[in-house]
């Protein structure tokens, strides 16, 4: 030390300060060369000063790539400091030196036979590191020997090295066997080796799910148990990690597991803790309810999970969002724990928000004394975002809480008052949904309201406004002049009030007909003839109709009674929240996003899901029935690979299932309905009282079918009615169904013949099916029943044959399904495998559905968001396609595609080509944006789709051309 | 599974050193990360996660530095964050300070450092006390100290190199319990609890088995015995060197601790604590003219016991000006940078209760940018007493030598997280 100094000082050029910082001076001209020659320098002092030079112009970004051989030269050397700095230097720039950085091998194997373990794992570490596929090729001797080496240091630092190997090259780490290696390594006698084999195998299986490579069985779990009490806390956290994808055969080995889990509860690391809470969580589900333990680890819960709230701000984020999946799934472990929850003037705003959230998933008639007086508090706080929620936990707790409605309303009134601009529009937006779930109940507070009207700017406040003087027109004496006042500025309103004014006014008018009927027609011309927005105009020309067909049905359709809103709006989906808790921890649970969202390439959709309970006959609890159904006969959460499927599905177990789904919707009618817009309807619309001008009637033919699902929602319950409606109103003329193929030929059958297709109609995804018996008996007792699938796929109900079917009769049945089932990718992506069961045998077929059916119908996005969307999604994502021979005009392409939920957003026309921006919806909240390029005369297609998802790409395009071209 | 890269950059978003571990990210996308972080934070919608794409920016903030890891995987986040607040303990206790300068001063160490904290994106030895036994400061030791890779590195026993020696064998026990309040506005308790550490400065030779014990009630009510005061703990952590699975099965805490000061555990008790300094304030606004404010401070604890350094913060407006103040005891000052007024009693005995009065002007016009409602904040020390109740009943310290060591205890309550809402 005290030499190196003296030398220091000698040389004088580096002033008395005594830091690397002095390194970062030199900026002279000609400084490689300098460099250079200080690298080539005889004294090893000089030569470590020059590299640590080079180390420093590389930090600040300068490219010192041109010294490469220089530095490499200096690699030979017992300094160890040296040697770590060449390293380094290697790392960053072999890649762009390939060639040059053969060089190097030569010292890496010889330094990993150095005598010096730490040089040996240095060595070994760094040779990972070198991304260079030359290099790999020389790594594998040495890294075999490492994987030996009898010092743990060298040996733990090996096994990760496999992990950058298999990175780099896997074909090459599975021929060399390094696999196997790496599995032994998990019976090494040290703990540090143990884990970080553990995380070097996990980290391989995560980017080839199919490897089955982490084959838990309960002789490894209990090595890995074992090395859970001795590591570090990473260690534990790794090995826990990996332990939350074991499934256990039965209850005992699972509650065996949690007891030798729940000690980690108490270590001081947060991460160790939640790792140790989603082993549980997961390992819960097979416990029996009735079980003392099941109540003891509940108990043991609650309190480090409340202590995991008093660490570092962004550890308590994630924290928080776990627990809000924690208290979706298991309400009972923190009901009580309600006052950690409450807001700190000096918490984050993120923090603050996510705390919000828990309070009013934890409110409840016990406790919401105290919660209001917080929300209260916090509503005249002054950070909008925050106000706003605040505001709005209020209206949900009074929905959620009946006995706490009326402190509630007259709590939103108190904030009212306050005449904050913001805070009277939140207010407002949930005094609609408080109506909505007690309607005539607090009605006497629509005075109140009507005088904050002016200071309404919002869309979802003016909006909500609008609905409750639609809906109370009876009582509000000025209803008509109120909404007259919004139609002045029809056309600058967004679409969401649009629509609200226009089935606002349309509910006046029924009810006091007599006074509004000039507004009404005023309302529906605005709609139908001065605007571009097919909702608005569909929804328009429907009352229109409506109205003038058979005002007793309007009054049926549009003033039917609602159907009440649930108590918890934002639930989490039952199927997103079990794959959630197994990734309690991660990125996937601080987003509420499963990880296939966000992860490119995360090669599709394997996702995880909870064990299914095989307690004592008793299942899940209620509030996620459809969930616990749709799981609970597939088999056990491992991921199963490709080759399972024949052995899944002879398991099948053909009993219909338990579910009841929605009922089959009325096909007769619907299909009935299918005629087009402009037959009859059109000239009793025309003909009707309220006249219409040809101009209009123009119109109507070139407005796009209206889908149901542009019906507001109150209206659905009245759908059949419409229907019925002179039989002219229909379904929407778009929606392309695929025409019937032949899936089960009678030959492999045994005589039964199986043709069918799929469709989406009313928001239900249908199988129609037609089943020919070509055999000589009569058969009976016919079930259905899908392997897993990609979307998750799966009978809403039994399949419907009633009767038998006798020797060459021919039935035609019509099966709705759901996408609540188990989920596995498929390869196609759209690949359905198929066991029908009848009295003589079971059949399995496969067959593929156009993905369109997955098209669901609130698939339009808003502008913005597409906009945003689109710059947002990385262009990798993107594919193009060609569409050929399609001789549609632009406008005619959009509104058949809208039959199929291809929703489009923009249009936009440049030296005369069309582009239509479109997007889609998945029912898997999967959203497809597209671009459409249509030139004139030019019966060629360009079609980009971009997805986060990209593996759909490809279905969305056949979906496109098969739309397209039929 | 975890970070691809680290990244410490400065204020600005510059990058000041780095290191890509995974190379599955692209070094670049960092230059992202300031622009996000500025838009976000202008929208009012800061998150501890920013994403750009397909990359995922997890950061901390410490000093004049912000630490980043991204990552394109779904990664482990809670021991992203927790990995980087480990940095920064291992960094500061090499440096003292973590700040930009340390950083240039020693990117050396830091390059070394970060080498061995992390593989692939995998944590690895954080524990500064070993490292610092095979990645020292100075260049020129290395030579000798760096021959051999310290076992302690890979050994079950992580935390303690072998071969220490005192001459005189001792361990310094301190239980520190600070008390976290929320008052409402109308003087009631929201929320309260305890949060107790117990830490140790351990001056001991060779390896030594230590036992400690406490008057923790489930332990009493599992033994047996239920003689005088005892304590629930709502949840406790422990220092990795204390055996999990031993307390889970029959509470005992049995540990080889690691060497000099360490916290050893801490816990939770949830149980309704009287706030042990009681405030109740009188703020009165009259806009355009003047703010006044009365506070009444009162000592809810034995009188034997005694407060030290007693702190009051009162929050005032941004804009209030000519501060005049009278006490009864200690003294008051206006703190114009943070809006506050600090009142400091030296000695606040028990039971005592003192007042302090404070005069603020406000100008004609009106501030227009609305302000927040900060708490009232209090800040105390009471030594020889803890809340809870809870005792160190005894220390037992073996070594196969067989020395005598002796065990000292200290205790004190503190403040924690203690507010006070006001009505303005």
């Amino acid at each position: 030390m005290q030499e190196w100094a003296n030398q220091l000082c000698e040389s004088r050029q580096f002033g008395s300060k005594m830091t690397d910082s002095k390194y970062f001076t030199t900026t002279k001209k000609g400084e490689i060369f300098e460099l250079k020659a200080e690298l080539n320098s005889d004294k090893k002092e000089k030569k470590k000063e020059a590299v640590k030079k080079v180390i420093a112009s590389m930090t600040v970004g300068k490219d010192v790539s041109a010294l490469f051989p220089d530095v490499v030269n200096c690699m030979q050397t017992d300094n160890l400091e040296l040697k770590k700095l060449v390293y380094l230097y290697l790392m960053n720039y072999a890649k762009s030196q390939p060639d040059m950085a053969i060089m190097a091998v030569n010292t890496f194997v010889k330094d990993c036979e150095d005598p010096n373990p730490l040089i040996r794992a240095l060595a070994v570490r760094t040779m990972g590191c070198i991304r260079v596929d030359k290099i790999t090729e020389y790594l594998c001797e040495p890294l075999r020997k490492c994987l030996k080496d009898e010092d743990p240091y060298v040996r733990k630092t090996a096994a990760v090295c496999v992990a950058k190997l298999h990175d780099i090259n896997a074909q090459l780490v599975e021929d060399q066997g390094f696999l196997d290696t790496l599995k032994d390594l998990i019976s090494d006698s040290n703990p540090m080796v143990v884990a970080n084999a553990v995380a070097a195998l996990s980290e391989i299986a995560e980017s080839h799910p199919n490897s089955n490579l982490m084959d838990l069985n309960p002789q490894t779990i209990n090595k890995l148990l074992t090395a859970l009490n001795e590591c570090t806390e990473w260690g534990q956290i790794f090995i826990l990690d990996c332990l939350a994808n074991y499934t256990p055969r039965d209850d005992r080995e699972s509650q065996s597991i949690c007891e030798r889990v729940t000690p980690r509860l108490s270590h001081a690391n947060s991460a160790v803790v939640l790792s140790a809470v989603k082993v549980l969580m997961k390992f819960m589900e097979m416990l029996p309810k009735d079980l003392d333990y099941y109540g003891t680890l509940l108990k043991k819960l609650a309190p480090p999970l409340v202590t995991l709230l008093s660490a570092e701000p962004e550890l308590q984020y994630v924290a928080l969002r776990n627990i809000n999946l924690i208290v979706q799934r298991r309400p009972e472990i923190l009901k009580h724990e309600m006052k950690v929850f409450f807001v700190k003037y000096n918490d984050p705003i993120y923090v603050k928000l996510e705390k919000l959230d828990i309070m009013i998933r934890l409110a409840s008639q016990a406790n919401i004394a105290q919660v209001l007086a917080e929300l209260k508090e916090y509503a005249t706080e002054v950070d909008v975002d925050f106000v706003r929620k605040a505001v709005r936990a209020i209206g949900r707790c009074a929905i959620k809480v009946e006995q706490s409605a009326e402190r509630c309303v007259s709590t939103l009134l108190d904030l009212i008052q306050t005449k904050v601009n913001y805070v009277v529009q939140e207010a407002i937006v949930v005094i609609k949904d408080i109506f909505r779930k007690y309607p005539n109940k607090y009605e006497s507070v629509i005075a109140t309201l009507c005088e904050n009207l002016d200071s309404l700017d919002e869309p979802e406040a003016r909006a909500a406004m609008i609905w409750i003087v639609g809906e109370y027109a009876e009582r509000i004496d000025n209803a008509d002049e109120l909404l007259e006042s919004f139609l002045e500025g029809f056309h600058d309103e967004s679409t969401q009030v649009q629509l609200q004014l226009l089935t606002a006014i349309v509910k006046l008018f029924l009810k006091k007909p007599t006074e509004t009927q000039e507004l009404v027609q005023q309302v529906l011309s605005l709609a139908t003839q001065d605007s571009d927005n097919p909702d608005l105009r569909d929804r328009g020309y429907i009352y229109w109709r409506l109205l003038s067909t058979d005002p007793v049905a309007a009054k049926e359709v549009v003033l039917a009674e609602k159907p009440l809103i649930s108590e918890e709006t934002d639930l989490i989906e039952p199927t997103l929240l079990e794959e959630l808790i197994c990734h309690i921890g991660t990125l996937a649970s601080v987003y509420h996003k499963p990880p296939s969202a966000f992860v490119e390439g995360s090669r599709g959709v394997q996702h995880k899901r909870l064990p299914g309970s095989t307690g004592l006959g008793e299942s899940l609890e209620s509030p996620d029935t459809g969930s616990a159904a749709g799981g609970s006969d597939a088999p056990p959460a491992v991921i199963p690979s490709q080759g399972d499927l024949l052995g899944d599905l002879l398991n099948l177990d053909l009993t219909p299932p338990a579910t009841t789904g929605p009922p089959p919707p009325p096909t007769s009618g619907m299909q009935l309905g299918a005629m087009d817009l402009l037959g009859g309807g059109l000239d009793s619309l025309l003909g009707g009282d309220l006249g219409g001008s040809s101009a209009m009637g123009a119109g109507f033919g070139a407005a796009p079918a209206a889908s149901p699902a542009s019906f507001s929602a109150p209206v659905s319950g009245g759908l059949d009615d419409l229907f019925d409606l002179g039989g002219g109103v229909g379904m929407p003329m778009g929606a392309y169904n695929p025409p019937k193929t032949v899936w089960l030929p009678a030959m492999k059958g045994k005589g039964l013949e199986i043709s069918g297709t799929f469709a989406r109609r009313a928001g239900i995804i249908q199988m129609e099916m037609t089943l020919i018996n070509k055999a000589m008996s009569v058969m009976t007792d016919f079930a259905i029943q899908f392997n897993r699938n990609s979307f998750g796929i799966a009978p809403a109900g039994p399949l419907q044959v009633l009767t038998p079917l006798s020797p060459n009769q021919t039935i035609e049945v019509a099966l709705p399904l759901n996408t609540v089932g188990p989920v596995m990718k498929m390869d196609p992506l759209n690949n359905l495998q198929v066991a029908v069961k009848n009295n003589i045998d079971v059949f399995y077929f496969s067959c593929q559905y156009p993905i369109s059916v997955l098209f669901v119908e609130d698939g339009k996005m808003e502008r913005q968001v597409f906009l945003a969307t689109w710059k947002d999604i990385p262009n990798d994502n993107e594919s193009q396609f060609q569409i050929k021979d399609c001789h549609l005009n632009s406008d005619a392409a959009s509104s058949k595609l809208q039959g199929s939920n291809i929703f489009t957003i923009a249009k936009r026309t440049v030296d005369g080509q069309d582009m239509l921006y479109q997007s889609m919806k998945l029912t898997n909240s999967i959203w497809v944006l597209a671009e459409l390029r249509v030139q004139a005369g030019n019966p060629t297609y360009t079609i980009s789709l971009k997805c986060r998802a990209p593996e759909v790409s490809q279905c969305v395009f056949q979906t496109y051309e098969a739309v397209l071209k039929n | 599974m975890s970070a691809s890269a680290i990244f410490v950059l400065d204020l600005k978003g510059k990058v000041l050193i780095c290191r890509n571990y995974k190379g599955d990210v692209d070094m670049a996308e960092i230059d992202h990360f300031m622009p996000l972080l500025m838009q976000h934070e202008e929208e009012g919608l800061v998150s501890p996660v920013i994403s750009h794409g397909s990359v995922h920016f997890l950061w901390i903030k410490h000093s004049n530095l912000y630490l980043v890891a991204t990552t394109n995987k779904n990664s482990n986040a809670s021991l992203v964050y927790s990995f980087l607040y480990k940095i920064v303990e291992v960094f500061t206790e090499y440096f003292k300070e973590l700040e930009e300068e340390s950083i240039q001063d020693n990117f050396v160490v830091v390059y070394e450092l970060l080498d061995e904290l992390m593989d692939f994106g995998f944590p690895q030895t954080t524990d500064s006390k070993i490292l610092q036994e095979y990645i020292t400061q100075e260049g020129a030791k290395l030579e000798v100290a760096k021959s051999k890779v310290p076992t302690t590195v890979t050994n079950a026993v992580s935390w303690r190199s072998e071969g220490i020696k005192y001459k005189k064998n001792e361990v310094f026990i301190d239980v520190i319990e600070s008390i976290n309040v929320l008052v409402n506005a109308n003087g009631s308790v929201m929320s309260s609890d305890i949060v107790g550490s117990i830490k140790l400065k351990t001056m001991l030779s060779g390896m030594p088995e230590l036992r400690l014990g406490l008057n923790d009630r489930v332990l009493f009510a599992l033994t047996g015995r239920d003689k005088g005061k005892t304590v629930v703990m709502e949840d406790v952590k422990f220092h990795q060197c204390v055996r999990l699975s031993r307390f889970e099965s029959d509470r005992t805490i049995s540990f080889i601790p690691p060497d000099g000061e360490s916290e050893l555990m801490s816990y939770r008790i949830n149980t309704h604590v009287k706030p042990l300094i009681w405030i109740e304030s009188v703020i009165e606004k009259f806009s355009h003219s003047r703010v006044e404010i009365m506070v009444k401070a009162k000592g809810q604890f034995k009188k034997q016991s005694v407060a030290n350094n007693v702190e009051v913060r009162v929050p005032v407006p941004s804009d209030a000006d000519s501060p005049k103040f009278k006490t009864s005891t200690g003294n008051a000052k206006y703190v114009p940078e943070k809006n506050l007024v600090v009142w400091t009693i030296k000695s606040f005995p028990g039971g005592k209760e003192f007042l302090m009065r404070a005069h603020f002007g406000l100008p004609s016009v009106e501030n227009d940018e609305a302000e927040g409602k900060p708490p009232i904040t209090v800040k105390f020390e009471i030594p020889y007493f803890t809340v809870s109740g809870i005792q160190v009943r005894y220390m037992k310290i073996i070594e196969k030598s067989g020395y005598q060591a002796l065990p000292w205890v200290r205790y004190i309550t503190q403040s924690g997280d203690y507010q006070l809402r006001t009505n303005v």
